[in-house]
C-alpha cells in the first residue's frame, strides 16, 4: 500500500470527509458517555436534536451562538490572510472592559447614544488589545501566535483586577461590576427569549465579510495573500500591510463580540464573561472553513451542542465538559479527514528500494 | 528593609521547573519542525492523570509514569494529525489543547464532582536552606537539560531530528525516516510537557485544581523563541520567568507594594516575557521546516 497525492478531486469528497468526521466523532465520544453511565444515543439526541425542537431552547441556541459568531468571524478574518491570531479570547475580554467603561461611568445616557457608544468602545478595546502583537509582527517580525496567546491570560487578569478593585459591586461587595444603566441594554429580538440585537449585528458582520471576501478586489487580494503569500507578493500585493489591517479588524470584531455579550446578556462585567469563547472561535472558524457562511453554520452547530450539554448535565448527569469534548473531537476529526482527502491509497506494484 | 533574596532565588528554581520540562519538550518538537500548541493541554492532562493515578494507587512513581504515558499518547495524536495527515499545526495544537483540558475536567467532575482534591502523598523537598528543592527540580536542571543538550548536539538521534526539522527533503534523500523521526520527537517532547504538568500536582501543590496550568504552556512556546531553539538559553528564559514570578510573589507580601493590585503583579511575568520577546525575538531564524508538513514529491 502506498499513499499518493490525488491528481484531481471529485466534488463529493469534501462532504464525504465531513460526514466521516461526524461519524468518527459520534463513535469516539460514545466511549466516555458510556463510562459516565449514560446512553450514547440518548446523549447525542440531547446534544444535537433536543435543543432545536422547542422554542425556548432554540432561543438559547441563538443566544449561545452569538458570541461564537463574533469570535469565529474574528479568527476567520485573520487566519484567511495568514495572520494566526490566537488571541480572540483576550480581545473579546478587552471588548467587555471597554464597553463597560461608558456603561459604568455614564450610566444615565439614553439608549440611542449609549448603545453605539458602548459598542464602539468594545470594538476599540478589541483593536487596542490586538494592536501590540500586530505591531510587533509588522515592525519586528515577531511571531503573532505567541504574543496573542500570552495576552489572553493578561486580559483575564485585567478583568479580575478591575472587579476586585475599582469596579467591585457597590451594593454586594462581590467581584462583579454594578449593573449597567438601563440605556445600555441591547434590545431583545424575540419576545420570550433572551436573544438580543447582538445576534443581528453578528449576522450583519458575517454578511459584510462574505460580500467583501467574495465580490470585491480587496477580498481577492486577501484570499491571494492567505493562499500563497509569495505569489501574492510577486504580483504586487502588499501582504504585510493586509495582514496588519486584518489583524486589527479581527481584534475589533472580537471586541465587538465582548461588548455584545456584556450589553446583551450579562448587563454587568463578571470574571466569567468569556467562558472560552475566544478559543472556541478557532474551532468555529476552522469548522467553517474560514468562510463567512461556514462560520455562521459552525457557530450554530457549536451553540446547539453547548445548549445540549447544559441540558444533558441536568437530565443525564453528564458533566457539561462533554460538550467541549464533542466539539474539539469534531474539530480534530474534521481537519484530519479533510487533510486525508487530498491523498489516495494505491497498491504498490513493485518495490523501488 | 530586609529583602529575602535567597528565598526569592530558591523560589525561582522551583517556579522554573515545570517551564524547563515543558519548554525543553517544545524545543524538541520545534527542532523537528512541529509547533506543538497542544502543550497547554498536555501539561494539563499530565497534571491531572499524574494526580489521579497517584491519588488512587498511593504511588507517586506510578503517578509520574501515568503522566508520561499520557504525554506519549498525546504526542502520538499530534503526530497523526500533523505528520501523517499534514493538518495545519496551529489548529491541530489548539484542538488538542481544548480536547485534553475538556477530557481532564470531565473525568475530574465525574469522579470527584467538586473542584479540588488533595493527595496524601507528594514529593518532598530534599536537602535544606537554599538547596531545599523538589527532586524533579534537580532532575530538570542537572540531568534533563545537559542530557537534551547532548542529545540534540551530538547524538545520532539529535542529528536526525534536526535534519528533518531543517530540511526534510535532504534528510529523506540521506535515508532518514522523516515521519518516524518526527513522531519520536513529538512523543518525547510531549512526555516532557506532561511531566512538567505533573510537577504542579505531584510536587508543588499535592492537589488538582481547575485551570492549574494557567498559561504556563504558552509561556514555554514564547521561551523557545526567546531561547532560539537552544537548550541552555531556554533554561535561562525559564529562570528569568521564574525570577520575575518569584519576585512578584515576594513583593506582593511586602508592605511597600501592598497598594499594587495583586492581578497586576501576577500579570507582570507575562508582560516581561512579551517584552523580552520584543527585544530579543527580532530576526530570529526559525527551523527550516517549521510548520511545514513533509510529503515525498
Amino acid at each position: 500500500m502506498k499513499v499518493l497525492l490525488r491528481a484531481s478531486e471529485s466534488r463529493w469528497l469534501a462532504p464525504a470527509a465531513v460526514l466521516a468526521a461526524v461519524l468518527l466523532t459520534l463513535l469516539l465520544t460514545a466511549v466516555p458517555i458510556r463510562l459516565a453511565g449514560a446512553n450514547p444515543a440518548a446523549a447525542f439526541e440531547r446534544y444535537l436534536v433536543t435543543p432545536l425542537t422547542t422554542f425556548g431552547s432554540l432561543g438559547e441556541v441563538l443566544l449561545t451562538a452569538t458570541p461564537l459568531l463574533f469570535t469565529g468571524l474574528a479568527v476567520a478574518i485573520a487566519f484567511r490572510v495568514g495572520y494566526f491570531n490566537i488571541g480572540a479570547e483576550g480581545q473579546f475580554l478587552a471588548g467587555t472592559i471597554a464597553a463597560s467603561i461608558p456603561a459604568l461611568y455614564l450610566p444615565d445616557l439614553p439608549a440611542p447614544i449609549a448603545l453605539p457608544l458602548a459598542l464602539a468602545a468594545g470594538a476599540v478595546g478589541g483593536t487596542a488589545w490586538a494592536f501590540l502583537p500586530a505591531w510587533l509582527k509588522r515592525h519586528a517580525g515577531i511571531d503573532e501566535v505567541v504574543t496573542t496567546l500570552l495576552l489572553n491570560p493578561v486580559a483575564l487578569l485585567l478583568v479580575q483586577g478591575l472587579l476586585n478593585g475599582p469596579w467591585r459591586n457597590s451594593a454586594t461587595g462581590f467581584p462583579d461590576s454594578d449593573r449597567f444603566g438601563a440605556g445600555y441594554d441591547l434590545p431583545r429580538l424575540i419576545e420570550g427569549s433572551r436573544v438580543h440585537a447582538g445576534l443581528l449585528l453578528a449576522v450583519l458582520l458575517v454578511a459584510v465579510t462574505w460580500i467583501v471576501m467574495s465580490a470585491t478586489p480587496l477580498g481577492l487580494r486577501l484570499r491571494a495573500a492567505g493562499q500563497s503569500p509569495s505569489a501574492a507578493r510577486f504580483s504586487g500585493i502588499r501582504v504585510t500591510s493586509l495582514q496588519w489591517r486584518c489583524a486589527l479588524v479581527s481584534g475589533a470584531v472580537a471586541g465587538l463580540g465582548g461588548a455584545s455579550q456584556v450589553l446583551g446578556v450579562q448587563h454587568q462585567l463578571t470574571a466569567s464573561v468569556s467562558n472560552g469563547y475566544g478559543y472556541t472561535g478557532i474551532v468555529v472558524a476552522t469548522l467553517g472553513a474560514l468562510a463567512a457562511g461556514g462560520v455562521l453554520l459552525a457557530a450554530l452547530l457549536l451553540g446547539t451542542i453547548s445548549v445540549g450539554a447544559q441540558n444533558a448535565s441536568i437530565v443525564l448527569q453528564l458533566p457539561t465538559q462533554m460538550g467541549a469534548i464533542v466539539s474539539s473531537t469534531l474539530l480534530l476529526a474534521a481537519v484530519g479527514f479533510l487533510a486525508a482527502r487530498r491523498y489516495r491509497l494505491a497498491l504498490r506494484r513493485r518495490r523501488v528500494r | 528593609m530586609d529583602f529575602p533574596i535567597l528565598a526569592v532565588l530558591a523560589a525561582t528554581f522551583t517556579i522554573a521547573t515545570p517551564l524547563v520540562w515543558a519548554g525543553l519538550g517544545a524545543v524538541i518538537n520545534e527542532r523537528a519542525g512541529i509547533l506543538n500548541l497542544g502543550i497547554e493541554g498536555i501539561m494539563y492532562a499530565g497534571a491531572f492523570v499524574g494526580f489521579l493515578t497517584a491519588a488512587s494507587t498511593g504511588s507517586l512513581a506510578l503517578g509520574l509514569t501515568a503522566a508520561i504515558v499520557a504525554g506519549l499518547a498525546a504526542g502520538a495524536l499530534m503526530g497523526l494529525l500533523t505528520v501523517t495527515l499534514g493538518v495545519n499545526q496551529h489548529v491541530a495544537g489548539i484542538g488538542t489543547t481544548l480536547l485534553l483540558i475538556a477530557a481532564s475536567e470531565f473525568t475530574n467532575r465525574l469522579l470527584f464532582s467538586s473542584g479540588s482534591q488533595t493527595i496524601t502523598v507528594k514529593f518532598d523537598r530534599i536537602l535544606s536552606g537554599f538547596f531545599a528543592q523538589y527532586p524533579m527540580t534537580y532532575v530538570a536542571f542537572l540531568l534533563l537539560a545537559p542530557a537534551l543538550w547532548w542529545l540534540l548536539r551530538s547524538s545520532g538521534f539529535g542529528l536526525r531530528l534536526r535534519a528533518v526539522g531543517e530540511n526534510p527533503e535532504a534528510a529523506d534523500a540521506a535515508g532518514i525516516p522523516v515521519a518516524r523521526t518526527r513522531y519520536a520527537a513529538l512523543m518525547l517532547g510531549s512526555a516532557l510537557m506532561a511531566v512538567g504538568g505533573a510537577f504542579l500536582t505531584l510536587s508543588l501543590l499535592g492537589s488538582f485544581t481547575l485551570d492549574i496550568v494557567g498559561g504556563r504552556g504558552w509561556i514555554c512556546i514564547a521561551l523557545v523563541i526567546f531561547g532560539r531553539w537552544r537548550v541552555w538559553p531556554v533554561v535561562a528564559g525559564a529562570l528569568l520567568f521564574g525570577f520575575t514570578d518569584a519576585l512578584q510573589l515576594q513583593l506582593a507580601i511586602t508592605p511597600f507594594f501592598s497598594a499594587v493590585p495583586n492581578e497586576l503583579m501576577i500579570a507582570f511575568p507575562y508582560l516581561v516575557v512579551i517584552a523580552a520577546l520584543a527585544i530579543w525575538g527580532r530576526g530570529v531564524r526559525y527551523p527550516g521546516a517549521y510548520l511545514t508538513p513533509y510529503r515525498r514529491a
